[in-house]
């Protein structure tokens, strides 16, 4: 067990441990080879595999997400990086109409076994074409997986399990989480996809999250005990399939639910989850359920115009604390 | 030239089925048995059968919507085609595709794609695994020249000649994508001088010759195989019927069909195997009466197909599999 590793370290050793494991895996992206990744993540691999398996691709999004499907279908393990969610637009044709079809329009007889990573989330002033959070989005699409790992022990676990699937799967990485240190140990048995876990139980109230709003959740859980509120913090980890039974469970224990989701709300995965708890647990509710989402801005560069735009861990306990208020 | 008759024999008889496996279409289209959209190959014959004489089973074929006539030139069942446009469960997708979606594992068929260029870049992962396994295929990848607009058409070109790849583009140019005429939406027609700028080994060819196509495209695998390096035919060809059931055609000429009708497929071979006094060894008729039992098959199989039941409605949208972790 190493508690020193970055989740960037941790992502590189996941494909670094796919690569010497099956010689099926390889990596392709813009700037993944030579310049070590746009986040740094592949640095060094290329030296490592070679040009034929850390493969520098021309900027063509299509093209080479497109690529990576036809490589799936043709027996390969493909993990193509996108540098941003925004730039996968770009490729969205491909990931709607090709990765997420092929298996049921060909009647079962071609499935596509295809890692797609991209960057995800603002927070680092890049403005209204590199800071959005569409993993939401993606999860709205049968056919595909969505992954949104939090911890250094998912970055690792979830890209193995993605290329043990044989469906196509997002990763959602948000890049303010790659110099994040944790605990990582490779020999445990990875929480499968589709699995919510608590990482911090509570009685009063549950608070759901994915991604880096787990940790702005986690800090509001603290900021909220010295108040002697004690919230559930769950981390969804996959938004598609959805744990429905974990968030029901915890509903069940806290009945009151606060959803906290860097996408914008209308049409979101936070709207999503509201109306399967509608659906499962209403009765349960002992007060309505209310989110802290990203606002409804294309976001912006300005520091204090992002932050206000974006979730903060002060949202979350000041909602939290108008929902309790009435106990 | 030589021209071996068992091969040309054989043009013919696949040539014909397609045509008359579109017609029986129509006609079922017109009695509601098919439905949805149904593009017609009709004059484009030659294409298929020219190019897929050329390949071998291991070869991979990527087509687009109008691909009846590339599935049954490639060797998938007249059965099976059938059953897909009438939605029954014995379909070569189990009726979940329909006209645009004939997929076929057995001869490596990889579908009709319905979204005009999202065929190419599948094609560039196809060859780009064979070619990291060494294993010594050819992918083939039609589209038509409305693709060629398509931004992942020049991604794609760029890509498979870049990367040295082992692939064979076929453009079908009927010089209209949809309603609208190469030449009111493309500055250069020639699309294989598009191809060349990519520095992909080119060539134009006759698409209404079976035999011209036949030629190049074997021409056009050999070198893929030496050079290990992509090829691009472009097939100059015409489209007879309409874009789709649901087109009036009001943007083209009736005299200009009536020209290219001249230079029909069937005819064209039938004038070439005259010239060369092969003619009489061809048994037309023979041959028509094969094609014709095979299609009235195909409607029966079709007819007592049976239909997948609605339970399994959710089946295919992820691979049943054994899950992974705890």
């Amino acid at each position: 067990m190493d508690n020193s590793i970055t989740y960037r370290e941790s992502v590189r050793q996941a494909i670094r441990d796919a690569m010497l494991q099956d010689e099926r895996v390889f990596l392709m992206g813009e700037d993944v080879g030579r310049y070590g990744g746009c986040f740094a993540v592949s640095m060094g691999l290329q030296k490592e595999f070679g040009e034929d398996r850390i493969i520098d691709t021309p900027l063509s999004e299509s093209a080479f997400t497109g690529a990576g499907i036809g490589a799936a279908m043709n027996g390969m393990r493909p993990i193509v990086e996108i540098m941003s969610v925004n730039f996968s637009l770009l490729a969205l044709d491909q990931i709607m109409n090709n990765a997420a079809t092929i298996l049921h329009m060909s009647g079962g007889q071609f499935n596509v076994p295809l890692v797609i990573r991209m960057a995800t989330g603002g927070g680092k002033q890049l403005a209204a074409q590199h800071s959005h959070s569409l993993e939401g989005w993606y999860a709205h699409i049968p056919g595909l997986k969505v992954l949104t790992p939090a911890t250094v022990q998912d970055a690792y676990d979830m890209l193995g399990l993605a290329l043990a699937d044989r469906d196509p799967v997002l990763v959602f990485e948000n890049p303010l989480l790659y110099n994040a240190k944790g605990a990582l140990d490779t020999k445990l048995a990875p929480l499968k996809i589709g699995k919510a876990l608590v990482h911090k139980g509570g009685k009063d109230i549950t608070i759901l999250s994915y991604g880096i709003s787990l940790f702005k959740s986690l800090e509001a859980a603290e900021i909220l005990a010295k108040d002697e509120i004690d919230a559930e913090v769950i981390d969804l980890r996959s938004l598609r399939p959805l744990d429905d039974e974990a968030i029901m469970n915890s509903i069940k224990k806290t009945h009151r639910v606060i959803i906290v989701d860097e996408g914008w709300r209308s049409g979101s995965i936070s709207a999503e989850i509201m109306a399967r708890i509608n659906e499962q647990a209403f009765y349960e509710l002992d007060a309505p359920m209310r989110r802290v989402c990203s606002e409804e801005v294309p976001i912006p560069y300005a520091k204090h115009l992002e932050d206000a735009a974006l979730p903060q861990t002060e949202k979350i306990v000041a909602m939290v604390k108008q929902m309790m208020e009435k106990v | 030239m030589n021209l071996d008759i068992t091969l040309a024999q054989k043009f013919y008889h696949e040539m014909l089925l397609i045509r008359r496996f579109e017609e029986k279409c129509v006609e079922l289209y017109s009695n509601q048995k098919i439905r949805g959209f149904l593009h017609l190959y009709i004059g484009e014959e030659a294409i298929a059968v020219g190019v897929m004489n050329a390949l071998s089973k291991e070869d991979s074929v990527l087509t687009t919507y109008r691909e009846h006539g590339q599935a049954l030139a490639r060797g998938v069942s007249a059965n099976s085609i059938m059953a897909e446009m009438f939605g029954k469960v014995e379909g070569s997708s189990r009726g979940r595709g329909g006209s645009m979606h004939i997929f076929d594992a057995k001869t490596r068929f990889f579908g009709g794609s319905a979204i005009v260029g999202g065929g190419l870049p599948l094609a560039v992962g196809m060859a780009l695994a064979d070619k990291m396994k060494k294993k010594n295929r050819v992918t083939v990848c039609f589209f038509g020249d409305g693709a060629v607009a398509e931004g992942e058409f020049h991604e794609s070109l760029n890509l498979a000649s870049l990367w040295n790849l082992p692939i064979l583009f076929v453009c079908e140019n009927n010089r209209y994508g949809m309603g609208t005429a190469l030449e009111i939406s493309e500055s250069e027609t020639n699309i294989s001088k598009k191809a060349a700028s990519y520095k992909i080994n080119s060539k134009q060819v006759d698409g209404m010759s079976v035999i011209d196509v036949y030629d190049a495209a074997n021409e056009a695998i050999k070198f893929v195989h030496s050079s290990k390096a992509p090829a691009f035919l472009e097939c100059l060809t015409y489209r007879f019927r309409a874009h789709s059931m649901f087109d009036a055609e009001l943007y083209r000429d009736k005299t200009e069909v009536q020209e290219w009708k001249k230079k029909d497929p069937l005819l064209v071979l039938q004038n070439r195997l005259e010239k060369l006094k092969l003619l009489d060894k061809v048994n037309i008729d023979v041959i028509e009466n094969e094609v014709l039992a095979t299609i009235d098959e195909a409607v029966q199989f079709a007819e007592n197909g049976t239909l997948e039941p609605v339970s399994d409605l959710e089946k295919f949208v992820y691979s049943q599999e054994v899950e992974h972790g705890q």
